[in-house]
């Protein structure tokens, strides 16, 4: 028998209540002391709804986006060998490094209407910052590595075999990956999907600058909260965040789920 | 990666045409380009703008001495305690068997969850001089929100589960054999830990302590909250950042920004390093949880 079971779960249970569960728990007693009516005030003004409405939409969109170019980018850098290939595998996590402050900046400087892509597109009439594309912008950064990184491992595990056999049995390269190699990969795309997805919701540092943050417009859920406290309206901003909380334990609960799903498909 | 050992492309029946594959590769490049590789070129270029003189010179300037000094000891404080509780949960969960291990799991995760504006705005609650608790510091004298203290609290939250949910797996893929046989022969506890315990799971250690710095310098959301934004005070860098920026001082920004794109970078040669060190073991482990799972 090894030792240290009650040190370590007892200093285990002690730093997570501590640093997680305690100031966790603050925001619930706190939305305990708003009345309904100033609780549906706050999340159900016209300007929280149209920051709901921001950034589920640009989140969705990112999350899309990222779904069918990480794809491209996994499929890439599982099946296919080309120059630069171990460089662009190690950069794919640059998001998940880099301060989003830097991605922000960095982002509304290329963007920007005199910026390095931005200056192509704004004769087309295409304007990324400072509008809600440009929210799309920041948060397809952000979620960038998620669905590469939960595609990439499954798609390598995947048995070649069944390729062959079903090349041998007549099936054509669209139908064999229609039908047999897609299939494979649906878990693993939705789950990638569903983070970047949830990551998006949540972001601030790389929205703030690309955004322009103009109320009912490029205003997204996180900025509206931190406007709320900047102006000490704190029983504001916890029944926003209770809102947003809510549905990322509701995420954070399907991931699981999907999880699951995935690890059983890739047994079976 | 896993993939690679397994990459075969003279299988006839699976290679795609090469049309096919040189459009996919153009597109990826084209995405990756766009989104990752144009952004980074994009820092070093803007933070030279004015010249090399003016580089060293916005990052040599007292407040953006002090940014890197406050996200140094943040970092200092942060990322020891966040691994040593990383060590403590990893040995709990993957040596022993107790109920709800399941759920301690997920809460370890759930700081993962929470926006970091929200994850700032719980300190400010509960901290906060309007707070019974943060009120009751004040009166001692201890000011939290709006100063060191809360922006190394807020730190240690959002980088709380990075270590302990690198080293869990590895722990469980270690396996606990050398330890048994350790304890059998007469070593005491900590004797163990230290010499057999420990260097089994040093690059993971090292792993977790890599991302886990990343983040805690890096982090920008959660602190911006509990900061109050006081010019030289309590700035960490990628706060630093935002408030040259705003103040127009763009090639300083970038200059600041470019020393946080260096630490990424280093941060990603340096988990691909580790990586290959602890990947098999990792690997191996994954495999049980699908069998468990199954």
């Amino acid at each position: 028998m090894l030792p240290g079971f009650g040190l370590s779960l007892g200093y285990t249970l002690a730093y997570l209540g501590i640093v997680v569960l305690i100031p966790l728990s603050t925001i619930f007693f706190k939305t305990f002391t708003l009345t309904w009516p100033q609780f549906w005030a706050a999340v159900a003004s016209p300007r929280t709804i149209a920051a709901y409405r921001l950034s589920f939409g640009a989140s969705i969109a990112a999350a899309l986006v990222n779904s069918v170019f990480g794809f491209i980018v996994a499929w890439s850098l599982v099946r296919y060998e080309f120059p630069g290939k171990s460089l662009i595998d190690v950069m794919v996590d640059l998001p998940f490094a880099l301060p989003t402050s830097v991605a922000g900046i960095t982002l509304t400087a290329i963007y920007a209407g005199n910026g390095w892509i931005g200056r192509y597109l704004a004769p087309l009439g295409i304007k990324v910052a400072y509008a809600p594309l440009g929210v799309a912008v920041a948060l397809t950064f952000v979620g960038l590595p998620f669905v590469v990184r939960t595609i990439q491992p499954v798609l390598g595990d995947l048995d070649q075999e069944y390729e062959e056999a079903a090349a041998t049995l007549g099936a054509s390269r669209l139908q064999t990956f229609a039908l047999v190699i897609a299939p494979a990969l649906i878990p693993a795309l939705l789950t990638g999907f569903a983070l970047a997805f949830a990551r998006a919701l949540g972001e601030y540092g790389s929205v703030v600058f690309i955004s322009g943050n103009m109320p009912m417009h490029t205003e997204v859920v996180p900025l509206l909260i931190m406007s709320k406290l900047e102006q000490f309206d704190y029983a504001g901003a916890t029944a926003i965040a209770v809102v947003m909380l809510s549905v990322s334990f509701v995420l954070l609960l399907g991931i699981n789920v999907l999880q699951r799903w995935s690890s059983r498909r890739l047994a079976a | 990666m896993a993939g690679q050992s397994q990459h075969e492309p003279k299988r006839p029946g699976t290679a795609d045409p090469p049309m096919v594959r040189i459009a996919l590769i153009t597109v990826a490049l084209v995405f990756l380009a766009l989104f990752l590789f144009i952004p980074v070129i994009a820092v070093f270029a803007e933070a030279l703008r004015k010249g090399i003189g003016a580089y060293f010179a916005a990052i040599a300037d007292p407040e953006a001495r002090a940014a890197i000094r406050l996200t140094l000891m943040t970092a200092a404080i942060a990322v020891p305690l966040n691994v040593a509780f990383g060590i403590a949960a990893s040995w709990a969960i993957a040596r022993f068997d107790f109920p709800g291990k399941q759920t301690l799991l997920t809460l370890i995760d759930l700081p993962f969850s929470v926006s970091p504006v929200i994850s700032g705005m719980l300190f400010v609650l509960l901290l906060g001089v309007r707070a019974p608790l943060g009120a009751l510091l004040a009166d001692h004298g201890i000011r939290v929100i709006f100063a060191e203290p809360g922006i190394v609290l807020a730190t240690i939250f959002v980088t709380f589960p990075l270590a302990a949910r690198e080293l869990i797996p590895i722990m469980q893929a270690v396996g606990s054999e050398e330890e048994e046989a350790a304890i059998v022969l007469g070593a005491g506890g900590w004797q163990m830990f230290f010499r057999v315990t420990l260097p089994n799971v040093k690059w993971g250690l090292l792993y977790g302590l890599v991302l886990c710095n990343a983040r805690a310098m890096g982090e920008f959301g959660a602190v911006s909250v509990v900061s109050g934004h006081i010019r030289g005070h309590t700035n960490t860098m990628p706060l630093y950042v935002e408030i040259l920026y705003n103040d127009y001082q763009f090639a300083a920004a970038f200059a600041v920004s470019s020393l946080l794109t260096l630490l990424a970078i280093a941060t990603l040669i340096a988990k691909r390093f580790l990586e290959r060190r602890v990947v098999p073991a990792k690997a191996e482990h994954d495999d049980l949880a699908i069998k468990v799972a199954a």
